[in-house]
């Protein structure tokens, strides 16, 4: 193996191409994909503040913009990350802002006060092509996806831990981030509230799954009965409800069916009892984990419910996912369900989401399914598609130039931008590369930086 | 000396010889003692109570897959070595590797497999998994890859926990792999023994067992041992208590070794003499101080791996490959001169704080400096798609301004590991008169799409992506709504 570092400042030139400040950006060459559109192989984007303005095959360079050659490169929006942890997170063992304990605080938790811009995690993520992200709370059990690494050092690496968050049927509500370096990260909070259903909703409730559809229902019951009494309520001359006053005000969007309840289940008979309560309840759904979604599928194109999963999980993690597989994705595409894919973990390995589409695809779904899967629907299904999740005009200027298929291992990002600004193609792991890229400076390593 | 002792020392010696390479066999001391001495000997320990007698007590039953001749003619042929043969042919016969290259003509008796678009490599080798020990699905029942009760539990043995009707083996199978080294985890010091299993689906763990592979010792460094005996208030609690620990059992292991020489010596001259009482936790730690056991130790930093080293060369002892090993980057120079492997991943990180450093390009770094690197996965969703890990290393290495090519990274995943676990001259590789292992791609191993089609075992079909009489399922699937 011949070291060539020459080629690692070859691979900054896009980036020195793309000046943030310039007021009108016009990217030419490009391999547009962009979902819920045709493929362009050979078009422009043109960007002013920030903004896209344009996106086609023939669409001109308005005069005076800063032209960025793409070179065939392939364009994408960037992605939109589900599930979760980024700026709220550092070091998994050490904390995260996405779960609390305490019987006072469940539905009202809120994500958006612990968003963490200086993040190392971030640029890592944003490598991926990771460009905004939904932080969200962790339910109990999980998020039914694939967790941090767990390096087996524990003496039960696996079952679920001893609960110590029984009271909260409701673990919180999500926000949705934007990932753009020295640029207000917060797109829209409170954008979805998060309950645990199955094993995970059993042990909150105290142990079996029916006790946990008795509890919900009271508690949604007493939050119309808040919303019908307030005043009353706040003269303490109303009987006691069965959550915080905090709990109550948070929950109220929910039961008006305008806040969306990501429901974590997995076992078929799960989603269908999860199905028939917001059906009852009028509640605004989306399902999360969902390995036996496939079985479900028809009852969840009819009922309007979009999935959040992770293509990789195949096995029978537990009693409740036997029907795990990797086809789970492309039987959903088929079936006509909304599906968002999540990356290998909520933060750290984020960025991985990319792979998973494409092991998505390798599963039967299809390119552009798997695509807007990282991108468009999940900005829909969380409410921000006027502002991210695919190439339109109006929409910020997040996006993505790969050296390749944007699903390969083997592609690279060449160009980020977030609100038009070009983002650094770096990282502290990189950082740490080449600091120890030569090992035989006179110098020790402390002093290369 | 008794007779039958001696004879079964020199069974011993020959089966000893057969499972490694690597081993220094002593002489067996039954051939120096003289016939008129034997009134005066020891009277034979029993089996189970000599270390020398009993290296062997739960022998491989592995038999091999029913194979017939097979060449898979026109495919791109990553073969281990290094190199990628274009257009190339691999014929494997009576369970080897009969012949690899371009333009090979194919006897009449094989079958043909039109391997034309596809790609073929070794079958691939994972050098880290829980499979069997923390099996699926993951219930506090199935939970025994820790025994957690002591920072030193060189005793234990992790085939003696295998489950093996995990599915995990069947779908790692369906990603390609063919050897697989199941290991305890990293709670204690001393974590226990591993396994090298074939990965057939059998009824017991014997039937798996990699018949002669060397045995392996589990190691930790870091985090994980501090925190759990430190949490239990008792030692180690601290990175230095930790090395006190290796210290120490290395002391006890030493001292234990001299005694059975110092028995077997006054044994051989017909002298009477009492045999130490055998201890299992010690017999481990002396395999690796004669050589027989290979060292397989976690260790994620920089500073602890060289400390380690160092603990190895006070007692004289090797270490074969640190696992996780994030920071092997910092000391690939040293690693290369040891001789240590590297196990890791390409994209884990961050979990807790000694996996802080990790880079994408570790492995790359690591080959750059003349080591050996591995990508393994210590994940049951990882060891069923090691060759996209082994990608995203690639990738990051050539970003890195280093040339490497896909023969080279294959090796990553398939000889190396062999090199980890003792195995290299068995399998690892596709070269004439090595074992019939080989998984069949249906694109460039390297690609987000590329998924096996075909893999074979001792050359015999062990999963058919396309026919379902070649796709095992375990007791535990059968019946199953979900899995139909």
């Amino acid at each position: 193996m011949i070291r060539r570092l020459a080629s690692l400042l070859a691979a900054t030139a896009l980036v020195a191409a793309t000046d943030a400040q310039a007021a009108t950006v016009a990217i030419v060459n490009a391999h547009i994909l962009n979902p819920g559109a045709a493929e362009i192989a050979s078009g422009t984007v043109v960007i002013r503040d920030g903004k896209i303005v344009a996106v086609g095959a023939s669409v001109a360079t308005p005069a005076g913009a800063q032209v960025v050659d793409a070179k065939g490169g392939v364009l994408t929006p960037g992605f939109v990350a589900v599930n979760s942890m980024l700026g709220a997170v550092e070091i998994s063992a050490v904390g995260d802002d996405v779960d609390v304990n305490t019987p006072d605080i469940g539905a009202a938790f809120d994500v958006q006060y612990a968003l963490n811009p200086d993040s190392t995690v971030i640029p890592v993520a944003r490598l991926g092509g990771i460009t905004s992200a939904v932080v969200t709370p962790r339910a109990e059990g999980g998020q039914g996806g694939a967790g941090e690494h767990d390096d087996s050092g524990d003496e039960a690496t696996s079952g679920a831990p001893a609960s110590e968050n029984a009271h909260h049927l409701f673990a919180g509500q999500a926000a949705v981030i934007q990932l753009g370096r020295g640029q207000e990260m917060l797109i829209k909070a409170r954008v979805a509230m998060v309950s645990p259903f199955g094993d995970a909703g059993a042990k909150v409730a105290g142990g079996a799954r029916g006790a946990e559809y008795v509890l919900l229902k009271e508690a949604l019951a007493d939050v119309r009965a808040y919303m019908r009494n307030r005043a009353a309520y706040e003269r303490a001359s109303y009987r006691d409800l069965s959550l915080s006053r905090a709990d109550l005000e948070a929950l109220i969007p929910v039961v008006q069916g305008e806040m969306p309840l990501i429901a974590v289940a997995n076992r078929a008979s799960d989603i269908r009892a999860v199905l028939k309560l917001a059906k009852e309840e009028k509640l605004k759904l989306i399902l999360s984990g969902a390995a036996e979604a496939w079985r479900v599928a028809p009852e969840l194109a009819a009922a309007g419910v979009p999935v959040i999963l992770n293509p990789v999980l195949d096995r029978p993690t537990s009693l409740e996912t036997l029907g795990s597989t990797m086809e789970n994705a492309a039987r959903l595409e088929a079936a006509g369900v909304t599906v968002a894919i999540e990356g290998n973990s909520g933060a750290h390995r984020a960025h991985e989401m990319r792979y998973n589409a494409g092991v998505a695809v390798a599963n039967g779904m299809t390119k552009a399914g798997a695509l807007a899967a990282i991108s468009l629907n999940p900005a829909k299904i969380f409410g921000v598609s006027a502002r991210v999740g695919s190439l339109e005009p109006g929409k910020d200027a997040d996006l993505v130039i790969w050296s390749g298929d944007p699903f390969e291992p083997m592609s690279r990002p060449q160009l980020i931008l977030v609100r038009g600004e070009a983002q650094p193609l770096r990282s502290r792991q990189l950082d740490l590369r080449d600091r120890y890229l030569d090992l035989n400076r006179p110098m020790p390593p402390g002093y290369s930086h | 000396m008794n007779k039958a002792f001696g004879a079964a020392l020199a069974v011993l010696a020959s089966a000893s010889l057969a499972a490694c390479a690597t081993i220094t066999t002593k002489p067996a001391a039954g051939k120096t003692a003289s016939a008129g001495s034997s009134s005066q000997a020891s009277a034979p320990l029993p089996k189970g109570l000599d270390p020398a007698g009993s290296k062997d007590p739960f022998p491989s039953t592995y038999r091999p897959l029913p194979s017939r001749a097979v060449a898979l003619v026109g495919a791109t042929v990553l073969t281990g070595t290094g190199a990628q043969i274009d257009n190339g042919t691999v014929l494997i016969r009576d369970g080897k590797i009969a012949g690899v290259g371009a333009g090979l003509t194919v006897p009449a008796d094989y079958e043909t497999v039109d391997a034309r678009g596809k790609w073929v490599t070794p079958g691939l080798i994972d050098t880290h998994s829980h499979a069997g020990v923390y099996p699926s699905p993951e219930v506090q029942a199935h939970s025994d890859g820790n025994e957690a009760t002591d920072p030193n539990t060189a005793q234990v043995w992790a085939e003696h926990s295998v489950w093996p009707q995990d599915p995990t083996f069947n779908l790692a199978r369906a990603g390609g792999v063919t050897t697989l080294l199941v290991l305890p985890g990293s709670a204690n010091l001393f974590g226990g023994r591993g396994v090298t299993l074939r990965n057939v689906p059998a009824r017991t763990v014997q039937g798996m067992k990699f018949p002669g592979a060397p045995y392996t010792l589990k190691m930790a460094c870091g985090e994980n041992p501090k925190r759990v005996y430190g949490g239990k208030g008792r030692a180690p609690s601290t990175r230095m208590g930790n090395v006190a620990g290796y210290r120490a059992a290395w002391i006890n292991a030493s001292d234990y070794m001299r005694k059975w020489d110092d028995y077997r010596a006054k044994a051989a001259k017909g002298e009477k003499a009492d045999p130490p009482k055998r201890d299992l936790q010690l017999d481990t730690l002396v395999g690796v101080l004669k050589g027989e056991i290979l060292v397989e130790n976690h260790c994620y930093r920089a500073d602890e791996m060289a400390q380690m080293i160092d603990i190895a060369n006070e007692f004289g002892y090797r270490i074969t490959a640190f696992h996780h090993a994030v920071e092997a980057y910092k000391i690939a120079d040293l690693l290369a001169k040891n001789g240590i492997c590297t196990a890791t991943w390409t994209n884990w990180w961050g979990s807790k704080l000694e996996m802080n450093d990790s880079i994408e390009a570790n492995v790359p770094l690591v080959e750059a400096a003349g080591a050996c690197g591995i990508i393994k996965s210590d994940d049951p969703d990882l060891i069923q798609r090691l060759n996209q890990e082994a990608a995203e290393a690639l990738a990051a290495g050539r970003a890195a301004g280093l040339t490497i090519t896909e023969g080279q990274a294959i090796r990553w995943i398939t000889a190396n590991p062999a090199k980890a676990l003792g195995i290299a001259a068995e399998t690892g590789s596709l070269e004439v008169g090595k074992r019939g292992d080989v998984t069949l791609w249906d694109a460039d191993p390297f690609s987000i799409y590329a998924r096996a089609q075909r893999v074979w075992i001792d050359g015999g079909v062990a999963y058919d992506r396309t026919d379902p009489r070649f796709q095992s399922r375990s007791d535990f699937e059968l019946g199953l709504e979900g899995r139909r």
